[in-house]
């Protein structure tokens, strides 16, 4: 299985090295690796955010409400900034991260408590959070003149040549990757996936592991909010609508399966540089954007169609041979 | 000799507890509904109004007619998130056709090819390939809106023939939209099938166990193929009614439109987790969103408050009969 996972994860990196080579013969320049470092801080959020949109993924759940967080929690950082403009940005990002805290603990505690799907309770959260954003500002937007030059400038800042957001990105990578492979809960978030039962009979608690990840899943979505936000210097009720869609596309397209049980940090993370590598390169090799959003959906049914190889359960096996005899 | 077993009586529906159970749940939409009506009658004095309430119809009429399909393809336990998508393809198509000079018929060929077309591929990938649902509809959604993007761009599409404008602006009598006729004509067909025929019953079968489904000897692959085709042909319909009564096309058309048909089935009582639902139940949520939407519209409540509303609803109409039981049953 493990040898699997790897398999997959190189064919996507070698994937992404063909799309760099396959882009660098119309436009030489993109394989530079200071534009390289460039996409990669570019795609620092979708990142972020997927390694959130993961783990609730592994357990079979679905988060569709953290791209309506990340407006959510922006906006309030954007206005407490532009109210207080004293506060310091390491107090604004904790406080984005328990924003993000409350929102996602809402989710899971009507998905531990009542029983209800995520997909339900998240559907209806969607639209709350982006409804509440408005109220919270009154349909105001937060422009870059009332924020202050260190909640703009503290991602941008350079740290060994790479820019602060970068250098998150990476904390939250390595941050993942250390709780998924050397952690009890990195393993029982594996196991809810492969085998809900089985995993309350080996003594894990479904439910409170459940409310965990849409834990973190709003962590992060808060964190991407403040990030958002002082990357693209506007707070509106419009912020990243309809990006939750996009976050499960690179968990797809970094083959980590929507039944749960199977994907990887790495995976997300490959997934996410798929579609930033795209969106960045249809510019520069003269493509127009439009053909962007057909572009990333067929990457998504090509991954899906290759991914499930490697899924295909049992049972459905066991059957299709009743039905050849 | 031996005795033969006396045939063992098998209901054809489950006794009591989920009878009633399925009773008060439309029971409860119902008294939402009045309550709604109530309120909003209250609220605002042009609510009760025949005009206002024509009006008011066109709120759902749209989403509600994708919805029937929707509500069929959930309880088989798939999902289909490509419909505004769908929409928009299928518009921009019939866009096309106009400049190159089609008359109505055509359009609404085009219309209804086009959904059926992009359904049939949903079901294709889903059934023959063996895919989840609600990645491959991830994915057409995409490419389906991308295509509809990679034509339009940021242009628009205008200059439908005036008899177009009859589907989504007409009226059949008096007050009583050619929209409105439409759904309810499509809410007797969707609830004929699918709780008076033996392929209403495969569906309940296919999601309560497919499985066990497919050793009955149902077809699983080719009736969940059948009703992805039935809701890319209802988003078809959808997308020549609502060209129609906007008389243009951007590829933005519709967006969110999938999230909205959803809430309406599964606050309609239909299972999200397929095997259990009822026609009723979306009729009845098609008119409270409806309502809602409608009524604080009249307030001049902004429509992204009003998306509180409607998210607050699905989730405390879902939670409640959950906290009721739990608090009945003691534990």
């Amino acid at each position: 299985m493990k040898a699997l996972l790897k398999y997959r994860e190189i064919w996507l990196a070698a994937a992404i090295i063909v799309l760099i080579a396959l882009i660098s013969t119309r436009f030489p320049a993109f394989a530079d690796p200071g534009n390289l470092a460039q996409v990669f801080n570019d795609t620092s959020i979708l990142m972020i955010l997927a390694l959130g949109q993961m783990v609730v993924i592994l357990t079979r759940s679905i988060d569709l409400s953290m791209a309506s967080n990340l407006c959510f929690t922006g906006m309030v950082v954007a206005m407490l900034n532009a109210a207080h403009p004293a506060i310091p940005i390491p107090l604004l990002i904790v406080i984005a991260l328990a924003v993000g805290l409350v929102l996602g603990a809402i989710n899971g505690l009507l998905v531990w408590r009542l029983n209800i799907p995520s997909i339900v309770v998240t559907l209806g959260t969607l639209t709350i959070y982006r409804g509440a954003t408005f109220v919270l500002s009154g349909g105001a937007w937060v422009n870059a003149d009332k924020m202050s030059p260190d909640f703009i400038g503290f991602q941008r800042a350079a740290f060994l040549g790479i820019p602060v957001l970068s250098w998150i990105a990476i904390l939250v990578i390595a941050l993942f990757f250390i709780v998924m492979t050397r952690t009890a809960l990195g393993r029982s978030i594996y196991a809810i996936g492969v085998n809900p039962t089985a995993s309350v009979y080996a003594g894990i608690d479904v439910g409170r592991t459940k409310f965990i990840v849409f834990c973190i899943s709003g962590m992060v979505g808060g964190l991407s909010g403040y990030l958002w936000i002082s990357r693209y210097v506007i707070a509106s009720v419009e912020v990243a609508n309809g990006y939750e869609l996009n976050i499960i596309a690179a968990c797809v397209i970094g083959g980590i399966s929507i039944a749960g049980g199977i994907g990887s940090v790495g995976g997300a993370v490959l997934g996410a540089l798929f579609l930033g590598i795209i969106s960045n390169a249809l510019p520069v090799i003269n493509i127009s954007p439009f053909w962007q959003m057909a572009i990333s959906g067929s990457a998504i049914i090509l991954a899906v169609v290759l991914n499930a190889r490697g899924e295909r359960q049992q049972g459905r096996i066991i059957l299709r041979k009743a039905e050849a005899a | 000799m031996t005795d033969i077993p006396a045939p063992r009586h098998i209901p054809d529906r489950l006794d009591k507890p989920l009878s009633s159970a399925i009773f008060s749940w439309e029971a409860l939409l119902v008294v939402v509904a009045v309550a709604i009506f109530v309120i909003n009658s209250f609220a605002s004095p042009y609510f009760l109004d025949a005009y206002s309430l024509s009006d008011l119809t066109f709120n759902f009429t749209e989403k509600g007619l994708i919805a029937f399909a929707m509500a069929l393809l959930i309880i088989s336990g798939e999902i289909d998130l490509s419909v505004a998508a769908i929409i928009a393809l299928a518009s921009t198509l019939m866009g096309m056709a106009v400049q190159a000079g089609a008359d109505t018929p055509v359009l609404v060929l085009i219309g209804i090819v086009v959904g059926l077309g992009c359904g049939a591929f949903n079901g294709l990938l889903v059934t023959r390939l063996g895919l989840p649902s609600i990645v491959v509809t991830i994915g057409t959604m995409s490419l389906f809106r991308g295509i509809a993007f990679i034509i339009l761009g940021d242009q628009a599409y205008k200059g439908y023939p005036s008899s177009f404008a009859f589907f989504g602006q007409g009226y059949v009598w008096w007050v009583v939209s050619f929209e409105l006729v439409l759904f309810l004509i499509a809410a007797v067909v969707y609830w004929f099938l699918l709780h008076r025929t033996s392929f209403g019953r495969r569906v309940f079968a296919i999601g309560n166990n497919p499985v066990a489904a497919q050793f009955s000897g149902v077809r699983v692959g080719r009736i969940k193929f059948i009703l992805f085709c039935l809701t890319g042909l209802m988003a078809g319909i959808a997308s020549v009614l609502i060209t129609s009564r906007l008389g243009s096309t951007r590829p933005s058309i519709a967006q969110g439109y999938e999230l909205e048909v959803i809430t309406m089935v599964v606050l309609g009582g239909v299972s999200i987790l397929g095997g259990s639902g009822s026609i009723v139940g979306v009729v009845l949520a098609a008119f409270i969103m409806g309502l809602v939407t409608f009524g604080l519209g009249l307030l001049n409540v902004p429509g992204i408050v009003m998306s509180i509303f409607i998210g607050l609803l699905l989730i405390i109409v879902i939670a409640l009969p959950i906290v009721w039981r739990r608090l009945r049953g003691g534990s």
